[in-house]
């Protein structure tokens, strides 16, 4: 089982809170301001580190699912 | 434990009870607010909510059918007015009275006036949706918009304002903006942004008087300066509401004051967000800390510990502000700081690193976002200050 990481990026608004939750994660592009998934598919084990990251999200545009 | 009464129906709020039905709780939630709406996002009110005005379900933190989902009985446009502690029970204006189990203080701040209303006339502040609503009506473009005091949220309702077609001055009795957060040097490059572009910045101005007259407002400073304003804020910060808390035997001394794991002086009374005092293990500071990520960590802590967890709280504080073009991240703590080190500077950009006891404790990047976590972890880690300086 994997996990599905989505970014609505017309909705991110460049917090880095992701980022700050779970910088193995996401990361910021220095030039658009907007969050870089660096893992689209990340194994199970992450789930807890990926909602984290989903909740602490200001503009809600992070979503985590099973599958 | 299975009533547990939340009073603020705040950003903490939402994450207690994220947090309480995520580890397993299936008790009674009661969700009390002094305000009728709905728990709502509080940062976009001094930019663009208060750019266009705000729209309630655009702020909403959850949709209105998540808190039935969740269980949760909501007692909203009614403060909590007092608190027994002995017959744990919440006390409402009208007299309704909440027994609780376990008991959520998070009824964060209100903001610091000029004085009473009939002295200062009428001087806005920014917290609630209706001070946002409220301002944003004024802001006519032309109009003179005068803020007092250059924190953050004055210098966001300025850029905001600015942006807005509005002439902006803003009044700040320190020699430069945000120095009691940040001092001068950092300060020095908030000030420059937004003397460029084109707010009338005036640091070093104590405010003398505030006169309403039939024609505006005229803001007389300590030097003799008249000021004419169509629209005055005040931006001077936020005192922590906790006078609903008198008498109730949960000490408060500028906030609740918790133990490192939210707990707060009274049995099963937990405290989150801009009302917590607590001590921080890796600062070794008791602080409070009015930001949008800790009201959502705290809120996930003080969940576990009302379900006997004994961790305690240490998150780094995070936070942000927008102001004109600059995207301004702060990580770590600034206050305490015996050393500060600018690493880069420049018209755009900046970085500026905070020490204390020969460790790195914060670091401020202004459009300079990647670098957060790598100093995130250098915070964390306790890196010494010459090894992140480089001046070692």
């Amino acid at each position: 089982m994997a996990l599905q990481i989505t970014v609505d990026l017309e909705g991110c608004k460049g917090y880095a809170c992701c980022m700050m939750e779970a910088p193995e994660l996401f990361d910021i592009d220095d030039e658009t301001g907007k969050a870089i998934l660096l893992e689209e598919r990340p194994s199970a084990d992450r789930a807890e580190e990926a909602e984290r990251a989903a909740r602490s999200c200001p503009a809600s545009v992070i979503l985590v699912r099973n599958g | 434990m299975n009533r547990v009464v939340i009073v603020g129906a705040s950003l903490a709020a939402v994450h207690v009870i994220e947090g309480l039905r995520r580890n397993g709780y299936q008790g009674e939630i009661q969700l009390v607010g002094a305000e009728p709406q709905l728990p709502y996002d509080r940062p976009p009110l001094s930019k663009e909510a208060l750019r266009a005005g705000p729209e309630l379900d655009r702020l909403l933190l959850k949709e209105p059918g998540w808190y039935g989902t969740q269980a949760v009985e909501l007692c909203l446009g009614t403060a909590a007015v007092g608190l027994d502690t002995r017959a744990r029970q919440v006390v409402l204006e009208g007299g309704r009275e909440l027994p609780y189990d376990g008991l959520v203080i998070a009824t964060g701040g209100t903001a610091r006036s000029l004085g009473g209303p009939e002295e200062v006339g009428p001087v806005h502040v920014i917290r609630s949706v209706a001070d946002t609503a409220a301002l944003h009506e004024q802001l006519v473009p032309g109009r003179h918009l005068v803020v007092i005091g250059a924190g953050f949220i004055g210098l966001e309702v300025a850029a905001t304002a600015r942006e807005m077609g509005l002439d902006v001055s803003v009044v700040e009795a320190a020699p430069v903006p945000l120095t009691r957060v940040l001092g001068g040097e950092a300060g020095a490059w908030f000030r420059d942004h937004h003397l460029a572009n084109g707010v009338d910045l005036r640091c070093g101005s104590a405010l003398e008087q505030v006169e309403v007259t039939s024609r505006g407002t005229k803001i007389q400073l300590v030097d003799g300066t008249v000021l004419a304003a169509d629209v005055v804020v005040a931006g001077i910060g936020a005192v922590p509401a906790t006078g609903w808390l008198d008498g109730s035997g949960v000490h408060v001394a500028d906030g609740v004051v918790c133990d490192p794991t939210l707990r707060a002086s009274a049995p099963g009374v937990v405290a989150a967000g801009d009302v917590a005092r607590w001590h921080h293990p890796l600062f070794g500071q008791t602080m409070r800390v009015e930001q949008w990520r800790n009201a959502v960590e705290q809120g996930g802590r003080a969940a576990l510990s009302l379900l006997g967890d004994t961790d305690a709280f240490a998150a780094v504080p995070y936070f942000w502000s927008d102001q004109f073009d600059a995207k301004v991240r702060f990580v770590g703590v600034a206050g305490g700081a015996d050393t500060m080190h600018v690493e880069q500077t420049g018209d755009t950009s900046m970085v500026a690193l905070f020490g204390r006891d020969g460790v790195i404790r914060g670091a401020l990047c202004v459009n300079a976002p990647r670098l957060l976590a790598r100093y995130q972890k250098a915070i964390v880690e306790q890196v010494a200050w010459g090894d992140v300086t480089g001046t070692g």
